[in-house]
């Protein structure tokens, strides 16, 4: 195949933005009929290539060639003209409309003048049957599930002039079974001589799925590989540039073998000598309305309480509860062995818990504000509006945490907004870390972020919880769950079915116990 | 090669980093204001002393702008939290009002008029009245959830009516001379109003900047959800602002009653709404809520006043005075948008390129 002219070669691509050279001198190639991944962390240079390619921001220098012609993308429906497809990570159609309408219309022109329901709906049957689709195209496309509204993505962005399809994290939301339906159609695009390129997070699906990998690095070029010359944990020592543990300090094994929890720093681990009597908190019977019912838990001060199930099993729901966020209708919460309302997070504050929430952008950080703010806020909150922290202090603090969890920013002072998804994790973490809590809550709290962020954060976490932090971890990865915790507390449709201690369990005990109740 | 999108960098360092203040380009626009004034009329800098008072164009301006100074930094707050208050030319008729019928409007043709009640009462009466309309919008926006625009839609239709029934359907001439001094009176020479519009400049900028309110402020505007999540007391902070709107509203309706010498609760106070929300703009803070500058609004309300005073000077004819300053508006609010400023300092490189 290396013989072969790539239908795509982009050559010494740069480009700056303010305080960040995104991308430096990266050369990228993409053949016919294959299938490459680019991997990298958060902050490599992966968006940015794509959006180069796209025409989203014109490159500072550098060449990109499109079946051996020079094109410069100035937009991304000139970049569709061109050949470049692109389906993005959220599905950009209507859900209120057809199947067919969402991937007919404004397609090409020939709707501009009146619309024939006939012609448009036999259209969109064609173009789903080119990727092995059979649905009712007049059904609304909100009656399908993510990953055939994904399929009508690529239907719609798929063109007789398509030479390439970028396809940008198609599957962060999908389930498994329907990842296999996605990955059933790109091979069929894939023998059809599309180039696809491809970009995911996800280091199974990678290799299940590409034939070559372009690794990038800090906007570098680290090297382009055949899939079968990588192993794993290559591409992971690739992607980070320095050796890691695979998936980071396991917790419970680490304490049965009597090891730190941590593979750095030496801290020796506190070990159950650390659990009080007395639970930090604990909750019986809790419950609301449309949220979950009689869940009971207990977290003791040094402990990491896992609570893991299914999407929708009420995971969330219970960090909503104790934080305050929802009000609990029935059970009772005690904290430190007294009873506490919780009517609100900043009274869950001041009883020293930390909620780092799922969704970052929307629950978590305020773009707008500065990295520094969004550091000291939550222990400004907890300090009150008029005890206010000067600014030589936040500027102190801010300084403190950005150098010990190793947070990329150009300095302080920058929209928190312009941070990678990573960053921006490390900051909401650094946020919590200010409190000095006794509790923290962690809802999904490495979702979205790449490996060496995420090991960090959970090292920083484990160290706190080793120093007497209590921690609640939340995570739809079970064997993440499992690995982070002293004890796993397993959801099912909203009640909580079992508990199990993380060094008897695994992910499939866990499984078990949401597949047939309490082993 | 194309023109690169910052074309900021074009500057040298430090006027750029002046440029980047938020105050630069409302500071920048009143200044290009203020000498296109002078260059058509050459004494309009002119200030002189007469009867110990200071006169002239200057100081016109800043007394005539002062009530709407004072709305401008209370909706600045409320702007800052992703509101909105249109109710505040309401409860300046409102508060004048209530002034008016405390003070009592019976002329008395021999000696000197005796109010109702003394005037420590009529002041802080009517700030009550007008802090409690205010405080009624906040219930309605953060414990009612209602959409701000239409919160407080329902006091700018309400309050004039209010206001009305307050003085009987009357417009209540004030003859209580004392009362005057607060927008006609003079102290150390300088207009009395000034003195309120500092002093509400200087707590409003002490509670934004000396005490964690501003950060919170802009935090609940910039994202609600996660200033809740981080425990920001977000609905209590939202309630005070609006009551601090009202209260603004309140000070400017005892400016406006005590300089015309009357209340009437259907003219007072009239659209100054939309002059305060234009202030707010041009003085830099955005409608969507976050950042905001109470100083920016000032000199925003500054921009108006000075605006219709050079409109005046200059002798445009009446009948389209309103269609010229609507062209300035116009133009200063385009210059305000990124994407213009861009432009023209990406012109600028090229212009720099280009010998």
């Amino acid at each position: 195949m290396s013989e072969a002219v790539p239908v795509l070669e982009m050559k010494g691509i740069s480009k700056r933005f303010p305080g960040v050279q995104a991308l430096s001198a990266v050369d990228f190639r993409l053949f016919a009929g294959e299938v490459h991944s680019v991997m990298g962390q958060n902050g490599a240079g992966k968006s940015t290539l794509i959006k180069v390619l796209t025409g989203v921001h014109p490159a500072d220098s550098g060449r990109i060639l499109l079946e051996g012609n020079e094109i410069r993308p100035s937009s991304p429906l000139d970049a569709q003209k061109l050949g470049i497809s692109t389906v993005y990570q959220e599905v950009n159609l209507c859900p209120n409309l057809s199947v067919a309408e969402n991937i007919c219309l404004g397609r090409d022109g020939s709707e501009a003048y009146g619309i024939r329901w006939g012609r448009m709906r036999r259209k969109a049957e064609a173009l789903l049957a080119d990727l092995n689709v059979r649905v009712d195209v007049t059904a609304p496309l909100s009656s399908y599930s993510i990953a055939l509204q994904q399929m009508c993505a690529i239907a719609r962005s798929l063109s007789a002039r398509s030479r390439i399809l970028i396809l940008d994290e198609p599957t962060s939301s999908l389930a498994e079974d329907e990842v296999k339906m996605l990955f059933s159609v790109v091979r069929r695009l894939k023998a059809q001589g599309l180039a696809i390129l491809f970009i995911t997070h996800f280091i199974d699906q990678t290799f299940e799925i590409s034939d070559r990998i372009t690794v990038l690095r800090n906007g570098l070029l680290v090297g382009e590989y055949p899939v079968s010359a990588l192993s794993r944990m290559e591409l992971i020592t690739r992607m980070v540039g320095r050796e890691i543990e695979e998936g980071g300090p396991a917790r419970a094994r680490a304490r049965d073998a009597g090891l730190p929890a941590q593979a750095a720093g030496g801290v020796p681990s506190a070990g159950n000598g650390a659990r009080t009597a007395t639970p930090f908190l604990s909750a019986s019977g809790l419950g609301r309305r449309g949220s979950v019912r009689g869940v009971d838990l207990q977290v003791t001060c040094g402990e990491s309480l896992g609570i893991g199930g299914l999407l929708g099993s009420g995971r969330t729901e219970i960090a909503r509860l104790l934080f305050g966020i929802d009000r609990a209708e029935e059970g009772t919460i005690l904290v430190e062995g007294r009873p506490a309302e919780i009517a609100s997070p900043v009274e869950a504050i001041l009883r020293g818990i930390g909620f780092c929430p799922e969704d970052r952008k929307l629950e978590g950080v305020i773009g707008d504000l500065s990295l520094r703010e969004n550091i000291i806020l939550a222990l400004q909150t907890k300090r009150g509006v008029f005890r206010n922290l000067s600014r030589t202090r936040q500027e102190e603090i801010a300084s403190s945490y950005i150098k010990a969890l190793g947070i990329k920013a150009g300095d302080a002072e920058m929209p928190i907004a312009q941070l990678s998804g990573g960053n921006q994790q490390k900051a909401l973490l650094a946020r919590w870390m200010a409190t000095d809590p006794r509790m923290l809550i962690l809802d999904e709290p490495t979702r979205g972020i790449d490996v060496a962020a995420k090991v960090e954060i959970m090292r920083q976490v484990m160290e706190l919880c080793d120093k007497g932090m209590a921690v609640i971890f939340i995570s739809a990865e079970m064997d993440e769950v499992v690995r982070y915790s002293n004890r796993v507390a397993v959801m099912r449709d909203r009640r909580k079915v079992g508990e199990i201690e993380s060094r008897e369990a695994d992910e499939h005990a866990v499984f078990q116990i949401i597949a047939g109740g309490q082993t | 090669m194309r023109a690169p999108s910052l074309g900021v960098e074009a500057v040298p360092q430090p006027l750029r980093r002046v440029m980047r203040k938020r105050i630069f380009w409302p500071l920048a626009t009143l200044a290009l204001l203020l000498l296109f004034s002078l260059a058509t009329n050459p004494h309009f800098f002119a200030v002189t002393i007469r009867d110990g008072h200071l006169y002239g164009s200057l100081v016109d301006i800043l007394n005539r702008a002062s009530p709407l100074m004072i709305i401008a930094m209370g909706l600045t707050l409320v702007i800052a939290t992703h509101g909105i208050d249109i109710s505040v030319g309401a409860v300046v008729a409102i508060s004048a009002a209530v002034a008016a019928t405390l003070i009592g409007g019976e002329l008395v043709l021999s000696g000197a008029h005796v109010p109702r009640f003394p005037l420590p009462v009529v002041v802080l009466g009517a700030l009550a009245v007008a802090t409690l309309f205010g405080m009624w919008n906040g219930v309605l926006v953060s414990l009612v959830g209602m959409q701000p625009i239409v919160a407080t839609l329902i006091l700018l239709v309400a309050g004039r009516g209010v206001a009305q029934l307050i003085t009987s359907g009357q417009i209540i001439t004030i003859y209580y001379s004392p009362y005057f001094l607060i927008g006609n009176g003079f102290v150390l020479g300088i207009p009395f109003s000034l003195f309120i519009v500092a002093a509400v400049l200087a707590v409003l900028a002490f509670l934004a900047r000396r005490t964690a309110l501003g950060l919170f402020i802009e935090a609940i505007g910039l994202n609600p959800i996660a200033a809740r999540f981080t425990g920001i007391r977000a609905r209590s902070i939202t309630f005070w602002v609006y009551a601090v709107c009202g209260l603004c509203a309140g000070i400017a309706g005892l400016i406006v009653s005590s300089n015309v010498k009357s209340a009437d609760g259907n003219n007072a106070g009239l659209l100054l709404e939309l002059d305060a929300i234009l202030a707010v703009v041009l003085g830099g803070t955005s409608l969507s809520g976050g950042r905001f500058t109470l100083l920016g609004s000032v000199v925003g309300a500054l921009i108006i006043q000075t605006l219709t005073t050079t409109i005046y000077s200059v002798g445009v004819a009446p009948e389209v005075t309103l269609v010229v300053k609507a062209l300035v508006v116009f133009v200063v609010s385009i210059l305000q948008s990124d994407r213009v400023r861009n432009r023209i300092a990406a012109l600028g490189q090229i212009g720099e390129a280009a010998p």
